[in-house]
């Protein structure tokens, strides 16, 4: 029903793995990928879904840094879920070879062929939690447990697997996501709020469209089964817990939750409880669809003479009292044939760098309030209206900054409570952390 | 293939053959894994299959699976060798580890090797009924494959009742998996696996306990499911509806499916509005995941959105383009920005689009474009600011930017006649920079109708008519078109303009379609101005912008079929047919556009192309599809005329060829099309054409149109 195969090839075209879960298709199925994809000059008419009628084959492809990690289908299948799978495939990937690249996949096409068949029967996606995985394929002893970090050299060293491996449990158990038996010495669960602010500011200081994406990482050291309960400031779970309204809360447009989540249960009292997995998971991630007022404020006057272009660039925290933004980052856009920059700024280190026609101001701390201001110019070679070095400023000033102890949102733990049956008492730990995601400002 | 190349290839295969016979178990399973490279990059292997087999004895469960990789990519090729690894198969489906017994038979069932298939039914039967649910969830999924090899046999040994035994199974993965098998084999046989209500309750119930994988496998079977009642229809989304908050989008896309399924069949209007309304915040969270889900997650919205446009009007900043989104997604975005334009928000959407419009990507740029000149069409309120808009970027005079201001407003001079006259001054004011042919072929257009009102009109296409041998067909033909059109409105003094048009274009040209269009224009013409004019210079239908809203008929279809294949190709469910199935209609090239004009086609591409249709029954069809083709520049821009040529030569043979021969409205209009199909979409004067000639030859000429029933002369000469 859903993939009839999965490939993978390089930025060429090349395969470099290729899985046939059913008859219905033959071995030249990367042939027509290419024709229509890479081979193509024109990328204008690229999608991530497109059929080849002659065939009767619809292909579904992911674009990961130089590689086309594609399913491909002769029936009606379910898209979205082959997206999403082959989206978790590199995210398994990731979790074994740190890196995915055309190199990483070659050295290890012994361990993708034993994952792709545990992952996949028949063009049905099995299980893609890469902690079961590792478990579930030829898992040696638990004696051996580098070879979780190191897969590569697992594979390239020759020794004897003395245990045979046995399915886990966990694949076939309600809570699919964590084995039995865990242990650890000392029993803690961290958890940090990441908030990121998307913004797209136009240049005359409006904002245009502002979310904030929030994601709940959980880093979870407990023993045994336990069963945590999460207790946030949302204003529903509040109101259904009966506590007074004085108290701040915040109003989470949609929430997404990681699998271990019980969902019903959310839905009928907005309680999140859940069984966590061991280790470092996303536990929920939510997005709030509200009007931000720009936490770093950039203003720049771009102004183009006969034979330079100068910049005057203002940036203005407009963070609460005694909030920190680290790491400031500005990035602004730059003739693509300017040379010899001299700037000045008040604060911070400017860098050009030409390969990405980028003027790059950082500056590590910017306190609540402050206001920084850089100047300076570029020289141009040539003179007269160009469309191509027009193009060049019409493009976004693009800032990063983080902004930690503060969660934009206002979101809050209040509580997180862990019970488990050997009833051993648990450390959480939160800490708040405010990005910039995608946040743009455009030029006027 | 020399003598020297094909030695090596054998020296590897020999080494390699030597190795897997080796004593050494690492050698052999370095061996083993050289042999998988070689495979996997498409060298042909399978000349080591019984050496490959042998290495199947190995206890080490590593080099098994691979070897049983090996067997599953060969065994077709060798199906005499391939029996040989059957006991081995066999034995270890009995194997006390359940890892092994589930590999043995998965692998078994993979391989499409007639014989085998016999060896596999006792050993998928016993492992249906395995203590070990992973060994049963593996076996489900085998029914599947080996009902894809040979249903009968399945049916014969009563496979598929102990599939059906598995779905009141206690393990979750156990369930999804046979549900998936069940309907696996329902595409094949539609009629043996319907989901019934306890059914229903049952998987609904196991929706909670599934890994994400299952859950939308479980949702997908849910969705076939068609509610009895309304308590059912209630009892079914309520319990869908927590599966929006899942992390996984396939889960939230296929919980979204089902909602929408029932929404109509809900017990009261009330819990329609809100399950409905809780659709929308986790569909736009869908936005922030990769491209790639993007685009499922937008296309998904478009079409909810034309049934329930109330989901997202309050939303619309949510679709404005970020700019490192990937083009497709971009696209997406803007269509969906053109359907959400409303009176709340035009300025701000249009505002964002001329935004666009000076973006980098000229791709981008052209749709923006394009997009400002649908929403004047469609939105007459917000006509005024768009001419506006585009004025702007004409003057602004940046190349590729005037084209396509130029061919947008050349729509919007057809929908609003003689309200922009302004305009026009502005077009001939910044004719120079404009040079692509389609652009070209709409000024040009806009001159011809427009002659009354442009002063130096003659001299303007004068200019133009010096480089005429040079243009592509489609700017010929416009060209053609505006002379007559300037001679008619300013007669004398645009004499000589169409003498040398109508000399060129049939003494001096290869194209049969310029050529039979001059010849019309002609007899047309010693017809008398008066005829002439009453059917040149006769009312326009005018084109409209549907903001790509398709059919009723084809909106249920997609979102019946919401983040499948065939709802993100935008084309019925039934396009998509299992390969068992015949297959449908399948339209490749733009040639076939031409001949068909059904919705399902015109929603191919998306675009602009689906939507502009004429408000005239008649033309409906051709002008929807003559805009179509003007938005596919490889077919627009005159690369591929000699193929169009050639169509409608053979049109016109059909029609013209046999004396007498009964001319149809139908191949009339595929007449037409191909006419218009080399134009920009504005040649609606040139209906006329078929019957003009037609008298000639074809004497029997039914009343086809009213402009058809003009006093039929014959041409004197």
């Amino acid at each position: 029903m859903v993939a009839s195969a999965i490939f993978i090839l390089d930025s060429k075209g090349k395969t470099l793995i290729s899985r046939i879960f059913r008859g219905d298709v033959d071995a030249d199925i990367a042939g027509d990928f290419c024709a229509r994809v890479i081979d193509v000059d024109d990328e204008s008419g690229l999608k991530p879904v497109f059929r080849v009628d002659s065939k009767q084959r619809t292909y579904a492809y992911v674009k990961y840094s130089n590689l086309y990690v594609v399913g491909v289908t002769m029936r009606n299948s379910n898209a979205a879920m082959l997206l999403e799978f082959l989206n978790k495939l590199v995210g398994v990937f990731k979790e074994y070879f740190k890196e995915v690249q055309e190199e990483s996949i070659r050295d290890n096409f012994v361990i993708i062929y034993e994952l792709l068949d545990e992952m996949m029967d028949f063009g049905f996606p099995q299980v893609s939690e890469s902690k079961v995985l590792q478990q579930a394929s030829r898992v040696p002893t638990p004696t051996k447990p580098a070879f979780v970090l190191e897969p590569l050299q697992y594979i390239t060293q020759d020794y004897h697997v003395l245990e045979v491996p046995r399915p886990p449990v966990a694949v076939t158990n309600a809570v699919s996501w964590r084995s039995e038996g865990i242990k650890h010495s000392r029993n803690e669960v961290f958890l940090d709020v990441i908030e990121k602010v998307n913004i797209v500011i136009s240049g005359n200081g409006s904002t245009l469209r502002s979310e904030i994406l929030g994601s709940l990482m959980v880093k979870s050291l407990l023993s045994g089964m336990p069963d945590l309960k999460l207790g946030l400031n949302d204003r529903l779970q509040l109101s259904e817990a009966g506590k007074n309204r004085r108290e701040k809360s915040v109003d989470l447009e949609d929430i997404k939750f990681h699998q271990c989540v019980r969902l019903s249960k959310f839905e009928s009292d907005r309680t999140i409880s859940f069984i966590p997995p061991d280790g470092e998971f996303e536990l929920m991630s939510y997005r709030l669809n509200m009007q931000v007022r720009p936490l770093v404020w950039v203003d720049a006057v771009i102004e183009l003479k006969a034979t330079r272009v100068e910049y005057l660039v203002k940036v203005r925290s407009q963070l609460k009292p005694r909030c920190v933004a680290n790491n400031v980052q500005i990035r602004l856009p730059v003739q693509l044939d300017a040379d010899t920059p001299s700037f000045k700024c008040s604060s911070g280190k400017y860098k050009y760098v030409p390969a990405k026609d980028e003027l790059v101001w950082t500056i590590k701390q910017l306190k609540a309030g402050r206001e920084l201001v850089m100047r300076g110019r570029f020289n141009l070679p040539s003179i007269g209206e160009n469309q191509e070095r027009d193009n060049a400023t019409k493009r976004p000033i693009t800032v990063s900054f983080e902004v930690p102890y503060f969660a934009v949102s206002g979101l809050q733990v209040r509580f997180l409570k862990v019970m488990e049956k050997s009833g051993y008492r648990a450390l959480p730990w939160v800490r708040y952390i405010t990005q910039a995601g995608d946040y743009q400002i455009r030029i006027v | 293939m020399s003598k020297a190349f094909s030695n090596a290839k054998k020296g590897e295969l020999f080494e390699l053959k030597a190795e897997l016979n080796s004593q050494s178990n690492s050698t052999r399973k370095e061996a083993v894994r050289k042999t998988i490279a070689s495979m996997t990059i498409g060298r042909d292997v399978s000349g080591l299959f019984t050496d490959v087999l042998n290495c199947m004895q190995s206890p080490n469960i590593e080099i098994k699976k691979l070897v049983y990789l090996y067997i599953v990519n060969y065994a077709h090729t060798k199906p005499d060798l391939a029996i040989l690894a059957v006991n081995s198969f066999v034995r270890d489906s009995e194997d006390p580890n359940p890892l092994l017994r589930a590999l043995a038979i998965r692998t078994m069932a993979c391989i499409r090797v007639d014989k085998i298939v016999e060896y596999l039914l006792e050993p998928l039967q016993r492992t249906l009924h395995d203590q070990d649910p992973y060994v049963r969830k593996t076996a489900a999924v085998c029914v599947a494959k080996l009902h894809a090899m040979n249903p009968e046999l399945v049916q014969d040994q009563g496979m598929l009742d102990s599939l059906l035994d598995l779905l009141t199974d206690g393990n979750p993965m156990v369930v999804s998996n046979a549900v998936a098998s069940l309907m696996d084999i329902a595409e094949y046989r539609p009629d043996f696996f319907k989901i019934d209500s306890p059914l229903v309750m049952k998987l609904l119930h196991a929706l909670n306990e599934c890994n994400e994988w299952g859950q939308v496998l479980l949702l997908d079977a849910l969705a076939e499911y068609n509610p009895r009642n309304h308590d059912e229809a209630d009892a079914i989304v309520e319990r869908v509806t927590s599966r929006l908050q899942h992390a996984n989008g396939a889960v939230v896309l296929a919980a979204t499916r089902i909602v929408i399924a029932n929404a109509e069949k809900l017990s009261s209007d009330e819990k329609r509005m809100n399950s409905l309304k809780k659709l929308t915040a986790p569909l736009i969270s869908l936005l922030s995941a990769n491209g790639e889900f993007q685009y499922v997650a937008l296309r998904s919205i478009r079409i909810i959105n034309q049934k329930y446009s109330f989901l997202f009007q309050n939303d619309v900043r949510v679709f404005f383009c970020k700019y490192n989104d990937p083009l497709y997604v971009k696209f997406e975005k803007v269509e969906l920005l053109i359907a959400l334009l409303d009176e709340s928000n035009s300025s701000i959407v249009l505002q964002e689009m001329n935004e666009y419009a000076s973006e980098v990507d000229m791709d981008f740029v052209k749709k923006s474009i394009e997009g400002i000149g649908r929403i004047a069409l469609a939105h007459e309120a917000s006509a005024d600011k768009c001419v506006e808009l585009l004025v702007a970027l004409l003057k602004a005079g940046h190349d590729g930017v005037t084209d396509q201001a130029v061919v947008v407003l050349k729509n919007i001079f057809r929908s609003y006649p003689q309200r922009y006259l302004s305009v026009v001054e502005v077009i001939c004011n910044n004719c120079e920079s404009i040079g692509e042919p389609d652009a070209k072929a709409s000024m040009i257009w806009i001159f011809g109708e427009y002659a009354e009102h442009i002063p130096q009109v003659v001299e303007l296409l004068g200019e133009l008519m010096e480089g005429f041998s040079t243009e592509p067909v489609s700017v010929q033909l416009q060209l053609l078109s505006a002379a007559v059109k300037v001679y008619l409105a300013r007669g004398h003094e645009g004499k000589g303009l169409l003498e040398s048009a109508l000399r060129l274009s049939t003494k001096e040209t290869y194209s049969t379609d310029l050529r039979d269009r001059g010849y019309a224009y002609s007899r047309l013409l010693s017809c008398g101005d008066e005829v002439a004019r009453k059917v040149v210079m006769n009312e326009r239908p005018a084109v409209s912008d549907t903001r790509g809203e398709m059919s009723a008929d084809l909106q249920a279809d997609l979102s019946r079929n919401m983040g499948k294949m065939s709802s993100l190709l935008m084309r019925k469910s039934a396009s998509l047919r299992s390969p068992t199935a015949p297959p449908v209609l399948t339209v490749r090239d733009s040639d076939n556009l031409l001949s068909m004009g059904n919705d399902e086609l015109l929603m191919i591409d998306d675009g602009p192309t689906d939507a502009i249709q004429g408000r005239e029954n008649g033309s409906e069809q051709f002008l929807g599809t003559d805009d179509l083709i003007g938005a596919l520049p490889s077919v627009a821009n005159g690369s591929q005329p000699p193929q169009k040529d050639a169509k409608a030569g053979n049109l016109l043979d059909e029609l013209f060829g046999a004396p007498g021969k009964r001319i149809d409205r139908q191949a009339l209009e595929r007449v037409e099309i191909s006419f218009n199909s080399s134009g920009p979409g504005v040649s609606s004067s040139m209906l006329p054409v078929a019957p003009a000639t037609a008298p000639a030859r074809a004497q029997p000429l039914p009343p086809v149109d009213d402009i058809l029933s003009l006093p039929a002369t014959q041409p004197q000469k």
